[in-house]
This record gives C-alpha cells, structure tokens and sequence, in this order.
C-alpha cells in the first residue's frame, strides 16, 4: 500500500467512472460493458482489500457470469425485435435507450430521483464516518476452534461448517430460482433446449477458443475446488469456472445444452443439496446436532459435501445463464 | 467516530461503495430500459457489498480478514446472480409476448385503470 498511495484513491475513482457509465451510457449494449468493467475493478478492490475468496467470487460470477447474462439477454431482445419485424439490424442495432416506445420520467422525477440518491449516499458516507472505534469482528472466533473443523481456510469453514445453514439454503435459492427461469417457458417450447441454439462458424474464434479453453477451465475448476480447503476457493468458484468453461463450449457450438427433460440434467441439479442435506441429517446421529460433522471425519464430510455443490453449483449457473427454452423441442 | 475515518483504506472504499449505491439507486429511477434497471440493481448490490466489506475490514485489516463477513458476501453475490438470472428471463418473456422493453406507464388515475382492463 505504501509503494503506491495513489492506488487505492484511483481504483475507487475508476469504479465510480464506470459505475457512472453504466447508468448514463446511450446504448444498452454500451451499459452492459461498462457494467461488466466495474465487476472487473470491484474485484481489484476486494483483492486491495484483502479479501481474495471474495475477489475471485467477484470476477467470476459477479463480472462474468452476470455480464454473459445481461449480453444474452440484449441479443435476444434484438432478435425478437427480428423475429416481430420491427427495422432493427440483429448485430448492427445496439438497443438505445430510451427506445422510442419507453418513456422517459419528467423533469420532476428526474430531480427527485438525483436528491433522493444523493441522500442515500450522503447517509451511507455519513454512517461509515461514525461507525464506532474499535471495531468489532470475529477473527477471534472462527480462529479458535478452525482446527475442529478439519479445514483450513477461515472462508470454507465458515460457509461450511460454521454457517453451513446459510450455504444449505443458498444452494436452495439457486434451484428454486433455476425453476423460476424454467418456469417462464412458453408452453410450446417446454421440454427443448435451455436459451438460443449457438450457431458459430466452424473456422471462427469462438470455436477455437471453445476447443482451447475447456480443458484449461476444468483444470482450474477443479483445483479450486480441492485448494478450498486451505486457501481462497472452494465449490462456488470452482463451479462457476466449470459453467463459464461449459457455455463457452455450448456457445462454440460444439456441445449441445441438455433437454430440461433430461434425467441425467436433472440429477446433476440436485445431487449437491441431495449431498448436504443426507450429511446433514447425519449429524444427527454422529453429532448429535443438524449438520454437526464428528471432528475425526469433518474434513472428508466438508469435501463430500463440496464435490456434490461444485457439480449443481456448476450446472446450475449455467443454466441460469442459458435461460428458459426459446426454441420449439424438435 | 470522525471524518478522519473517511481517509483510510477502508474508509476509502465504505465511501466508494456509498457512491455507487447512490448511483444505482439514480439509474434504477431513472433510466426505464429493463435491463438497465436490472444493471442498476446490480450496481446496488455490489456497492452494498463493497461498503460491508470495508466496513468489516476496519475490524481486521490486511490479507485474510474477517471470514464471516467475506462469506455472507460470497453467498450475497451467489443469490445477486440467481435474482439477476429470475429478473432476465422475465424482461425477456415481455419482450417476446408485447415486444416492449420497460413497464407501461402506470395510469394515473384508477379509473383510466378500469376502462382499460
């Protein structure tokens, strides 16, 4: 910190320039890059502020995932636009916004709108510079009694063992909310394939890259997966690199996304909450609590229970991001 | 319990993530695109996020830090993206069923609402 002090006052600058952007930017398409540059600069910070699990949660899923998502999305919006025969060149139409149809707030709401966030802001700014001195934390706490937990990372034994709850109901959360998705097909299409068939050129970029990046993602994937037990990482990266290295794949053309029909498809969603639930209904009987892991055989329990997450963890994004069926089951 | 607070690392980035909140808080108001106001909505997220974690780094400055906080973060960039994944596919299915982008404009009057429906 001290090499550069300018570092840290010019990163917050940059973020806030691209948060800017990203609000006031003329085309959508424009808003969704400049939003995926501000994930990617947030995820500097939380390196800066020494929070590497989070960092690499940042850049992976907050940065990248989110922005394939939000770029599908604009796509598709411009081939519906297509589809409808609305005068909009697919690639060479970047949605304006406002787009003639939307209307735009008055004036008044306008200026409400600007007071109204600055006073959220000004509040915030005003509650960090009062926050009492010394602060209060948990360091402590999860240091003293880590060794029982079989693992090494402060980060994992939290969201596993001390707060395995939490991660339990998280993974909950992204099923129901892959349900959601799955939810919002349109009768006819029920039962195809997840998003927009991928059509790339054999000899493009995409296809290369979709050839050279995958076993180099499943690499990572799984090393991060494993090193979660010692040092940042852990099932939630490892799944996203594995998804982000699937629709790339999917998105090369070279992998078909499975029917949402598909038993296998459906197997893979649930075995990580189906894992963590047996184990923590196990806990019963070994520990005498839900989710109580015997100490002797904690760590094994944590990787079984990892393994499980990492592979829903990493189906399930990818069909978030893949989205509900557009096309009609053939 | 100053402004002197403001001027350290973590107060640098509390005062960042109070910004972009403000910031989101302005393009979800304002701009009527959907997927802008699922952007803005992000943008709130991670400025909650951000503030939280510097917020908890004051605690425990330096590499490693507080792993309790750092762990909610993570779970709360999780659920951001399965609300942000829910919130894309509804734009879309409006997309697809009227061919609009943003909400309608609410009526103004209850009873425009009933002659209308």
């Amino acid at each position: 910190m001290t090499a550069f002090p300018l570092l840290d006052p010019a990163l917050c600058f940059v973020i806030l320039t691209t948060a800017v952007l990203a609000v006031a930017i003329r085309t959508v398409f424009a808003a969704v890059v400049s939003f995926i540059v501000f994930g990617l600069l947030m995820a500097i910070a939380w390196v800066r502020l020494g929070a590497v699990d989070v960092a690499l949660t940042e850049a992976a899923i907050g940065a990248g995932l989110t922005g394939v998502l939000l770029l599908s999305t604009v796509a598709r919006i411009a081939k519906h636009r297509a589809d409808r025969g609305d005068d909009v060149p697919i690639l060479e139409g970047p949605e304006p916004d406002p787009a003639p149809t939307d209307p735009l707030p008055g004036l008044a709401t306008q200026s409400l709108a600007i007071v109204l966030s600055a006073a959220v802001a000004a509040a915030l700014v005003a509650a960090v510079a009062l926050l009492p001195v010394p602060a209060p934390g948990l360091v402590a706490e999860v240091g003293s009694r880590l060794s029982e937990t079989g693992v090494e990372s402060p980060v994992t034994a939290v969201l596993l063992a001390y707060r395995g709850y939490d991660t339990l109901l998280e993974i909950v959360v992204l099923l129901f909310a892959l349900l959601g998705v799955w939810s919002l097909t349109a009768d006819a299409r029920w039962g195809g394939q997840p998003g927009l068939r991928h059509l790339a050129r054999p000899d493009g970029v995409m296809a290369y890259l979709g050839r050279l990046l995958p076993p180099i993602g499943l690499l990572v994937g799984v090393y991060l997966f494993w090193i979660g037990g010692y040092r940042p990482g852990g099932a939630f990266q490892a799944g996203t690199v594995l998804a982000a290295v699937w629709l790339l794949a999917v998105m090369a053309g070279l992998v078909p996304i499975p029917k949402v029909s598909g038993i296998r498809l459906r197997l893979a969603l649930v075995i990580g909450p189906a894992v963590f639930l047996a184990i923590g209904l196990a806990g019963y009987p070994l520990h005498g609590a839900f989710l109580g892991y015997p100490p002797a055989i904690a760590k094994v329990l944590i990787i079984l229970i990892e393994a499980g997450l990492t592979i829903s963890i990493a189906t399930i994004l990818g069909l978030l991001v893949a989205g509900a069926p557009e096309e009609r089951p053939s | 319990m100053s402004v002197d607070s403001l001027f350290t690392q973590p107060g640098l980035y509390g005062v960042t993530g109070a910004l972009a909140i403000g910031i989101g808080v302005y393009g979800l108001i304002v701009r009527p695109h959907l997927v802008r106001k699922i952007i803005a909505v992000n943008m709130v997220g991670s400025g909650v996020f951000l503030l939280f974690g510097a917020v908890a780094d004051r605690a425990a400055p330096g590499p490693g830090g507080d792993p309790v906080p750092h762990a909610m973060i993570i779970t709360g960039i999780v659920v951001a993206l399965s609300a942000t994944a829910l919130a894309a596919t509804l734009t879309l299915r409006l997309s697809r069923e009227t061919g609009r982008t943003a909400l309608p404009p609410e009526p103004e009057d209850p009873a425009v609402q009933d002659k209308e429906s």
